[in-house]
């Protein structure tokens, strides 16, 4: 079926389950790049956890920090936030596919009995 | 998302979809032969027992999806542990997933729910919190506007 590296999807999956993780990643999600300081601010948790954060986004490869003068910024890295979907995607695909062809052999079956059922009828 | 969902509307009763999704000749026929053919397909379709489903994909690999049913009330409701294994060997780690189906008697004939949870323990933890499908949303369409759902 859908095969991915197990391993990288968990860590992405893993990532997202914490919402204040995926609220920081929502805000990258409209602003391309956002410095610490900025997306602590309406955070309701102190900086070291926002930080702590931070570092599991960046394991996860789902974020990129690098240092401009004093400040870091953050930038989203979208690559296994795709392939997460993607992966879901054809998950979904698969058993649309296969409900679709179940219907189809159960509406067959259901035309069957209902002519036979009109032959029997007088 | 991590909860996959799909809704059918069948122009068939909701006794005879049951049969087709609970008994092997029907399963034969629905699962492929799209993808490849049906190699095998087991039922004991009551609370406690098990089914099987093995089946070749086009580009060869051979999978297989197994469990047991925990629910059979026909023909309204269906439920099922999952778990699916290529080759002999495991997916999502060996772990077990659930498959509930309901259905529910309509004018034109069936409305079918599928539900497929516990896709992966992370995945559903995730799908059980608040937001979680509007902050994928969001980033689904930031970055897959072709794509988005």
């Amino acid at each position: 079926m859908a095969k991915y590296p197990a391993s990288q999807l968990d860590r992405t999956f893993a990532a997202l389950v914490d919402p204040t993780r995926r609220a920081i990643l929502a805000r990258l999600g409209q602003q391309e790049s956002v410095s610490i300081g900025e997306l602590a601010r309406p955070l309701p948790i102190k900086l070291p956890a926002v930080m702590k954060h931070l570092d599991v986004l960046s394991t996860a490869g789902l974020i990129t920090r690098s240092k401009q003068g004093r400040t870091v910024a953050v930038r989203l890295a979208p690559e296994p936030m795709q392939e997460a979907m993607t992966w879901l995607q054809r998950y979904e695909r698969f058993w649309s596919s296969r409900l679709d062809r179940l219907a189809a052999y159960a509406e067959a079956e259901e035309a069957k009995i209902a002519s036979a059922d009109q032959e029997n009828s007088p | 998302m991590t909860s996959l969902t799909l809704v059918r509307r069948i122009a068939a009763r909701p006794t005879i979809v049951f049969d087709a999704l609970t008994q092997p000749e029907g399963i034969t026929v629905w699962w492929g032969p799209d993808d490849g053919p049906v190699l095998l397909a087991e039922t004991d379709a009551r609370v406690g027992g098990q089914f099987r489903v093995r089946f070749r994909m086009l580009d060869g690999s051979e999978h297989e999806c197994a469990g047991q049913y925990t629910e059979v009330d026909k023909p309204r409701r269906l439920a099922m542990s999952w778990r699916w294994d290529t080759g002999g060997e495991p997916e999502e780690a060996g772990e077990e997933s659930r498959v509930e189906i309901d259905l529910r008697p309509i004018d034109t004939g069936t409305e079918l729910t599928f539900t497929h949870s516990r896709l992966r323990t992370e995945a559903s933890r995730a799908s059980h919190e608040q937001g979680w499908t509007g902050a994928l949303d969001k980033l689904v369409r930031h970055f897959a506007p072709d794509q988005g759902s």
